[in-house]
């Protein structure tokens, strides 16, 4: 199985990355509202079940993936 | 009488940077500093451990978010949880506060900018082992240099564990609450951005950062008596 992980800045976490970003977006002359930068995680995984795979990535993302404190993750399970 | 000599393990991950820095300085302010190799499962007898500035495992992820899982700092959380002296510089405040051993995270700095230069930083807290040759209030001159040392607070966290604050027209990276060193709730864990192994020498700038070391030496020096 494969799986996304989104990992996000926090709400009201300051982004300076995606501040950059947005300005330099509408100096293109883009209309953009907020812009925020986060990170994508591709993972391949060897569990089938698409419940455990769910749970294994959840304790990545405690443990590595994300820092609850600051970010906020997203799973996305895709199957091959 | 030649005062004994604590002895300081300083903790050396792939990617360090500061190590050496930081062994001379506890060396030349009386310490015997120990290399403690980051894959070392226990720590010898120590009375205190510095963790360094660098980029360790690459920094990749986050700043400290590999570091904090290799076997040394296993046994560094064992060593901090029985109220050993463990200090961060920079990316071992980052480890430290990966590793939970202290409140917070830090993020890149507001400017994107890499940040190097000295900066004034206030004593606010000087019973500390940390801080005990410092007066409250007092101001360090100490240099700074790191990309992602924006400090972000913790709701809850007391004020009592602020030990250090940028002055406010010098925070550097957009710290909250310009602040540049804490402490975990027991005060026997400490990390701070601003280096103080670069300033023990005002040949070299700034004495001042030898004042935070020299104290951590005087009370690992009361650990080594406890252990005698």
């Amino acid at each position: 199985m494969k799986a996304v992980v989104l990992v996000r800045p926090k709400a009201g976490i300051l982004d300076p990355q995606g501040e950059a970003v947005e300005s330099s977006l509408r100096h293109l002359g883009f209309e953009v509202g907020q812009a925020r930068v986060g990170k994508v995680i591709d993972l391949e995984l060897a569990a089938e079940d698409e419940a455990a795979a769910r749970a294994e990535i959840e304790r990545m993302c405690e443990q590595l993936l994300a820092n609850p404190l600051i970010e906020s993750y997203e799973i996305e399970l895709a199957r091959e | 009488m030649k005062e004994p000599e604590p002895r300081i393990g300083v903790l050396v991950f792939p990617g360090s940077q500061d190590d050496r820095d930081a062994a001379w300085a506890l060396g030349a302010l009386g310490a015997e500093a120990v290399l403690v190799w980051h894959s070392e499962e226990e720590l010898p007898a120590l009375d205190a451990v510095v963790l360094p500035g660098g980029f360790s495992y690459g920094d990749y992820l986050r700043c400290g978010a590999i570091a904090r899982f290799s076997p040394a700092m296993r046994a560094v959380a064992a060593f901090a949880a029985e109220g050993g002296l463990v200090l961060g510089i920079c990316n071992g405040f980052q480890i430290l506060c990966e590793a939970g051993l202290l409140p917070g995270a830090l993020r890149a700095n507001a400017s994107l900018q890499f940040v190097c230069r000295d900066v004034t930083v206030v004593v606010e807290h000087a019973e500390t082992p940390f801080t005990t040759r410092c007066r409250p209030g007092q101001e360090l001159v100490i240099p700074v240099k790191h990309g992602e040392g924006a400090y972000h607070l913790p709701p809850d966290l007391p004020d009592e564990q602020v030990v250090l604050r940028y002055l406010p027209e010098e925070n550097p990276n957009g710290s909250d609450a310009n602040i540049a060193g804490v402490t975990n709730a027991e005060s026997n864990v400490f990390g701070l951005m601003p280096h103080p192994e670069h300033a023990v020498d005002p040949l070299l700038g700034s004495g001042d950062g030898g004042l935070l070391l020299a104290s951590l030496v005087d009370s690992a020096r009361e650990r080594l008596y406890a252990r005698a």
